[in-house]
């Protein structure tokens, strides 16, 4: 196995473990961080195709992956604050007790 | 070379896993930093250096306190325990779906021939990337910085503002 299909089956097993996490667990900042575990996962490919790819002269698969951590990190505190508003309605974070726009 | 990849992805899903397994948020929070550690690892021993830091500052450093703040915001008593993994089926099918994902992946990765190019680990400065930042990735730079201030203000708004049935004196 080449070293570039090593780190894609590492991100792959990455991604993997965070949709399990936020398939299974019902709190809400739980959820939050199996998300992060799979933009993470993400990233690690953005780097794995640079380094391995025709080109790693250009720095394109740096600048890919600082502008994603940029935008996770907007996600993250977004998703905190809801969040916290959530905990501050029901005063608690379960998922599913958070159904008030429930038809 | 690749065993020390193996180890760092060992360390990375090891505690990965752990930290989705467990009851305790807090434990959750901190098994996960180790994970993103790992995954600043693996940058390093990729070559991007920047890209490592980066991990560093903003993960290791900024959203797991921003997480650990947020626990501790929201948690009722001193041993709060999260509800653990849903009892019976539907942890059952989201790791069902999770080794499903998992299957097709590794197994797509593993027929393809991804021939891995022979190069030398690239060496990208920071002066490089600062002079792409600023040069033709500069209109994307401003347009993630206005996203990063809009998102913030949001997220002050939305976790100071007002509303919500809050009882006075009552139990927080």
């Amino acid at each position: 196995m080449s070293p570039l299909q090593l780190c894609l089956v590492f991100s792959s097993v990455l991604f993997a473990v965070g949709l399990a996490g936020a398939l299974a667990r019902s709190n809400s900042i739980l959820v939050l961080l199996g998300i992060e575990l799979m933009l993470n996962a993400a990233n690690l490919n953005f780097i794995a195709f640079w380094r391995y790819g025709p080109s790693p002269s250009s720095a394109i698969g740096v600048i890919f992956v600082i502008f994603a951590i940029a935008v996770t990190a907007a996600e993250t505190a977004v998703g905190l604050a809801l969040v916290i508003s959530i905990y501050r309605h029901q005063q608690n974070i379960r998922l599913q007790e958070a159904s008030h726009l429930k038809g | 070379m690749n065993a020390v990849l193996v180890l760092i992805a060992l360390v990375t899903v090891g505690t990965a896993v752990a930290a989705m397994s467990r009851r305790s948020l807090l434990h959750s929070v901190l098994l996960l930093t180790g994970s993103w550690t790992g995954v600043a690892a693996f940058y390093l021993w990729a070559g991007a250096e920047f890209a490592a830091f980066a991990q560093v500052l903003i993960y290791v450093g900024a959203i797991s306190m921003a997480l650990l703040f947020a626990v501790l915001l929201t948690r009722r008593s001193r041993v709060d325990l999260a509800p653990g993994p849903a009892p019976g089926s539907r942890a059952l099918y989201a790791i069902l779906a999770g080794g499903a994902v998992a299957g097709v992946l590794v197994s797509a990765v593993a027929r393809g021939s991804l021939a891995a190019a022979r190069s030398p680990t690239p060496a990208v400065t920071v002066s490089q990337l600062g002079s792409l930042l600023m040069g033709p990735y500069a209109a994307t730079l401003l347009v993630v910085g206005v996203l990063l201030t809009v998102a913030l203000i949001g997220a002050v708004v939305l976790a100071a503002g007002g509303g919500g049935p809050e009882k006075p004196g009552g139990a927080p």
